[in-house]
């Protein structure tokens, strides 16, 4: 049982509770939240790889941006506890990029510019669930959300959508990545509040 | 890197509210009295939750703004549009109950044999856990030479400012005043740019470390700035408050 804090009310609206998980409240800004400087990569730098299949793939940004993109509105959650609705991004399919490459691996590590990573299970990259993203709100991402391309995987908390994604390590274990490595939890499902190791 | 995680499941623990302590005119420094607080590191946060009598709750996070082995005190500025920042900087007293869960984070942390020097960057509120790094050092015995610089609107908004009067040694206070000065200010009178950067900071051949803490746009701006300067992306800590919300 929690302890009643005296003169403690409610001053938010109540947050529609099939929409944002428990421990979350609602904003309308888009916080920043970065371990380090923000780096800033030329396109004409920039690739994308994944590596730890039968052979590594790898993409220009030229490349990477003729394949197929998707658009899509999401609700994003941040372990923060803010959560934004209905934010819309323009990206391309983690099915598309993953079909280039032969793999039995069962997980993921991100890595990003500026040294980032973080696990995830290969299933969470498929089915529709993530993306490479680098528009929002119908502008090119801005370097201090995680452009040039950030990974976006809406239904695990944010720090999981890796800013400044360079690309992925497929592997046979999980280890974890940054902020797992710091304490933070191995999966992050925010609707089951997974937020630090353990949860 | 590993060692540092945090181990076992964090569970909320009951809180009472010891001596609260009013910095400015916005913020309040609370102590927290925690009977089983496993104990901290510089630089760590804790989440607060409260609970109202109809059982509505709210959870948000604030820096820990004492060293590690003192009693669990938090700094906590007011913002307006805020759920819980209003209630502990005006409503709650010791005596009041409220929950903790901590600590949290093990990036952004100094210890004795993180080493420096140490430039800190502040911007407002973002001088909590710099207070904290600066005495666990103290505490510790470190000589590690200390630049703290630090950003605030007026000089009404000085958080610690009778502790900044009198540095220990070894560190110095280099502060700026960026909306308004009083007349006799002889400290910085504008943002932190490259210029204020080149002028205080370490030189990159002294291997500094700097941590950088404050709101989105001073973080985005002294990090890069330091970057400027030649500092290893690697050597900048950075911790940055989004826009709304503690």
């Amino acid at each position: 049982m929690s302890p009643v804090s005296r003169g403690f009310r409610r001053k938010r609206e109540a947050a529609p509770a099939d929409r944002v998980p428990p421990g979350q409240y609602v904003t309308r800004d888009f916080p920043v939240l970065s371990a380090g400087p923000t780096p800033h990569t030329a396109l004409d730098r920039w690739s994308f790889s994944i590596t730890g299949g039968r052979e590594p793939k790898s993409w220009t940004w030229d490349e990477f941006r003729a394949l197929p993109t998707e658009t899509l509105t999401r609700d994003i959650h941040c372990v923060t506890r803010w959560s934004k609705l209905d934010t819309s991004w323009q990206g391309v399919s983690l099915d598309v990029l993953l079909a280039a490459v032969e793999y039995e691996s069962r997980y993921a590590l991100a890595f990003s510019d500026g040294g980032y990573t973080t696990n995830l299970p290969v299933a969470d990259l498929l089915g529709g669930k993530a993306w490479v993203a680098f528009n929002f709100e119908g502008s090119p991402l801005g370097a201090e959300h995680g452009g040039p391309a950030r990974l976006l995987v809406p239904h695990l908390y944010f720090w999981k959508s890796a800013k400044w994604v360079r690309g992925l390590r497929l592997r046979d274990t999980d280890e974890p990545g940054f902020w797992e490595n710091y304490g933070y939890h191995i999966y992050g499902d925010p609707w089951r509040e997974q937020r630090y190791a353990g949860d | 890197m590993a060692g540092t995680a945090v181990r076992g499941r964090l569970t909320w623990q009951t809180a009472t509210v010891g001596p609260v302590t009013d910095e400015t005119p916005t913020v309040r420094t609370l102590r927290l009295e925690v009977p089983d607080w496993p104990g901290h590191r510089a630089g760590q946060h804790v989440d607060i939750r409260l609970t109202a009598d109809d059982g509505y709750q709210a959870e948000r996070a604030y820096s820990i703004a004492s060293a590690p082995g003192e009693p669990l005190t938090i700094t906590v500025e007011r913002l307006d549009d805020g759920e819980v920042s209003p209630y502990l900087t005006e409503e709650a007293q010791p005596g009041d109950q409220l929950e903790v869960r901590g600590p949290i984070g093990g990036y952004f942390v100094w210890e004795a044999e993180s080493g420096g020097p140490l430039l800190l960057a502040a911007g407002g509120s973002g001088v909590v856990p710099l207070r904290a790094i600066v005495r666990h050092r103290s505490q510790v015995g470190s000589s590690v030479p200390v630049k703290l610089l630090y950003s605030s609107r007026s000089f009404q908004d000085v958080i610690y400012s009778s502790e900044l009067d009198f540095p220990p040694d070894g560190v110095e206070v280099i502060q700026t005043l960026t909306r308004s000065q009083p007349p006799s200010w002889h400290g910085y009178a504008r943002r932190v740019d490259r210029q204020m950067l080149a002028e205080v900071a370490w030189p990159t051949a002294d291997r500094p470390l700097a941590y950088v803490c404050g709101p989105t746009s001073f973080v985005e701006s002294v990090a890069a700035g330091l970057v400027g300067l030649g500092y290893p992306a690697e050597r900048v800590k950075t911790e940055r408050f989004g826009a709304t919300g503690q």
